[in-house]
């Protein structure tokens, strides 16, 4: 994987004498206490990562956490305090005037929020706003601004103005605008956040076909964990300026870095958010499968033993075989057949691990026990039972010790 | 008594004299030079008009007047010109439309490039505003004084007049029509490595224009008003036969003289601030 962009140590003080405050962070005060003692307003502190070629990177906070800030100091609309940006090995900080221009008209587009398209041009000529800047002639830039429209769906609209527009249409031909310079890095600021969420999670959608087809780095701006969680490869959380943590999605919401991190997953659906892995636990009996005679009998016995009334056949390398109860085991001893294979429950289906909570619901109903999952290979990885579920649905977040335990 | 207007007076009057004679005897190359190109456009436009037939300028007159706004106000055009020469104040209303003309071209290109510095830079729009303030509320009346006094009389005179007085308004909407672009399209521009002249000229300034033409109206408004007071310098045109019929207690001739100047200032009105919605809403190549 290579690195595409990578931060170092980026700071942003807004007031007059900022490296004044850059001095106050250094002794260890916090944005109100800047702010308080001096005025200065710490947009970003200390921000250092990197985004791989091809990711989309979100950028998640609170309103106020510095995300704008953070990814106007990447095209330097707003210049940094301290600290470096390099694209591609190349120090973004230290260009001068002209090739930051060409950096931006060439390598880094931006969509915004409001959309920002100019009331007095035609979607088409919205479209080819950056390459007429760039100079690019009339013939040439209009057949690369259709075909980016082209992309977006908006063909038929090249000759409207954009106030004619619905939000998400506007925002399509934001979109257009940005992929028509063909960018390296596409920088979306809270890009959807003004659209209604029918089309915000079909604008989402969008986004993530037209990286089926030719693979960008994204870095996108959001305050939404399931616009993080739908489209980020990976999640850089911030808060007051800071970035707290940076993680795939699953990592952040497995291990969330601070309260503050965890708080963000309050009031999150989890069905959308978890899958089966996330809430399978090997709260059951597992039993080893053999071919061998009386081994009903010993399963039986394990299983009084441990006061349960199913169990969980897997064989030598873990795989899911079936599942066994009392009653099946007895029966099955009864009509003197004295194998495991004849013990099994019909009709068992294992859920897969990626299957979404939202569709287990009516899996986890159908069983009158806990329903087992497995990986790809048919590994068991653990049951969901219904209580547990039921609980994940409450709590917003799996047990710990969920998943792999 | 210390209150004896008689015995002690300020001798300002024979100062300012003094100062003026100082000024023209050393300066005047310079106002000569300020005079110069005024003094040329208007001899040109007013050599232009004052020759045409008058057949030719109503046609042109309609075809202006309807491709701005549209055919009513172009038929409203033709009427009023025709109404004027049939009073007799053909030439008189050539005069004044080549004077209106003349300074509304200098404000244009002295106002709107100030205005625009003005946009760009708080600290000159802070230096210009007082000035502005103060030439809006200088009666129209007062503004001759100066100008006589460096330029003398005569039509030269009154547009020179005519151009101070009706040129803030141009600077102010400029710089408030550019000041109002919305900051996130200007920052679009800046992230798609749009330079500062291509930010005024591909989103600035098409997207003040109609601020900018409202502005314009009003110059032209203002200056028209100012064409004729400043034919008390014996500028000459519309304001004369008022002037004169004033003086001479001919009320018929200064109320046609009036009425004419009424009737162009709707015309004028009507076609500029048709300009300045036509390019609002019309669709532009880019
Ligand atoms: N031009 C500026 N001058 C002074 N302070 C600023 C400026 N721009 C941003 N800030 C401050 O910097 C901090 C970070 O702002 P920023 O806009 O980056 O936050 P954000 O995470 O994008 O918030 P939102 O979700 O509301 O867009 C805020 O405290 C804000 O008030
Ligand atoms: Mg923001």
């Amino acid at each position: 994987m290579t690195e595409k962009v990578v931060v170092k140590d980026l700071f942003k003080i807004f007031g007059h004498d900022p490296k004044s405050g850059l001095k106050l962070i250094e002794e260890g005060l916090d944005k109100e206490q800047i702010f308080e003692k001096t005025g200065l307003t710490v947009g970003v502190r200390e921000a250092s990562f990197t985004v791989n070629a091809g990711e989309i990177f979100v950028v998640m906070g609170l309103s106020g956490s510095g995300k704008s800030t953070l990814v106007r100091m990447l095209n330097r609309l707003i210049e940094p305090t301290a600290g470096e940006v390099f694209l591609d090995g190349e120090n973004i900080t230290k260009m001068n005037r002209k090739s930051l221009i060409d950096m931006r008209r060439h390598k880094m587009s931006m969509v915004f929020q409001s959309f920002a398209l100019m009331p007095h041009l035609t979607v088409l000529q919205n479209a080819s706003f950056g390459l007429d800047i760039s100079g690019l002639g009339k013939q040439e830039r209009e057949e690369r601004a259709m075909n980016a429209l082209d992309q977006v769906g908006l063909k038929p609209y090249a000759d409207s103005l954009p106030q004619e527009l619905s939000g998400g249409m506007q925002q399509r031909v934001g979109l257009a605008r940005a992929l028509a310079q063909d960018p390296d890095i596409l920088l979306m600021d809270e890009a959807f956040s003004a659209l209604d969420p029918l089309i915000r999670s079909e604008m989402q959608d969008e986004l993530l076909k037209l990286q089926e087809i030719s693979e960008r780095t994204v870095i996108f701006i959001s305050h939404d964990l399931h616009e993080a969680m739908r489209i980020g490869d990976r999640i850089a959380m911030m808060e007051g300026g800071r970035i707290v943590q940076v993680g795939t999605p699953d990592e952040i919401l497995k291990n969330p870095a601070d309260k503050y991190v965890k708080s963000f997953f309050r009031g999150v659906d989890p069905t959308t958010v978890f899958s089966a892995k996330d809430v399978a636990r090997k709260s059951q009996l597992t039993l080893r499968w053999h071919k061998g005679e009386g081994a009903p009998r010993a399963a039986l016995e394990q299983l009084r033993e441990e006061d349960r009334e199913f169990g969980y056949v897997i064989d030598k390398q873990r795989k899911f075989m079936g599942v066994v109860s009392t009653d099946s085991l007895e029966s099955a001893m009864a009509r003197d057949e004295n194998t495991l294979d004849a013990a099994l429950l019909d009709n068992v289906e294992p859920v897969p691990a990626e299957t979404p909570l939202q569709e287990i619901l009516a899996v986890v109903r159908r069983y009158e026990f806990p329903v087992p999952v497995v990986d790809e290979d048919n590994v068991y990885l653990g049951v969901i039972s219904k209580n547990a579920f039921l609980r994940t649905l409450e709590a917003g977040v799996p047990e710990t010790g969920a998943g792999t335990a | 008594m210390i209150f004896d207007f008689e015995e002690a007076s300020i001798p300002l009057e024979s100062w300012i004299e003094i100062g003026v004679n100082w000024l023209v005897d050393n300066f005047r190359p310079q106002f000569q030079a300020v005079k110069w190109p005024v003094e040329k456009t208007l001899n040109g436009i007013d050599g232009l008009l004052q020759m045409a037939p008058p057949i030719v300028f109503l046609v042109l007159l309609f075809i202006i007047a309807w491709r701005a706004a549209n055919w009513k106000v172009g038929v409203f055009g033709v009427l009023t010109f025709l109404l004027v020469g049939f009073l007799g104040l053909w030439q008189e209303t050539m005069t004044t439309l080549a004077m209106v003309i003349s300074a509304v071209v200098f404000c244009v290109i002295v106002g709107v490039p100030l205005g625009i510095i003005a946009a760009r830079s708080e600290r000159f729009a802070d230096s210009i505003r007082p000035l502005l303030d103060a030439m809006q509320t200088t009666p129209a009346f007062v503004y001759l004084v100066p100008v006589v006094m460096l330029f003398s009389i005569g039509t030269v005179a009154g547009v020179i007049a005519t151009i101070i007085f009706s040129m803030p308004p141009i600077i102010r909407l400029t710089n408030l029509g550019i000041r109002q672009v919305r900051e996130d399209v200007v920052e679009a521009a800046h992230a798609f490595g749009a330079t500062e002249s291509q930010i005024l000229w591909k989103v600035q300034f098409p997207l003040a224009l109609p601020t900018i033409m409202a502005g314009l109206n009003q110059t032209m408004m203002l200056s028209l008003s100012m064409v004729v007071i400043a034919a008390l310098i014996g500028a000459g045109g519309l304001g004369e036969p008022v002037f004169e019929g004033l003086n001479s207690l001919r009320v018929g001739l200064a109320g046609i003289g009036g009425l004419s100047i009424v009737l162009l200032a709707m015309v004028l009105d009507r076609i500029s601030q048709a300009l300045g919605v036509s390019k609002h809403t019309q669709k532009k190549e880019g």
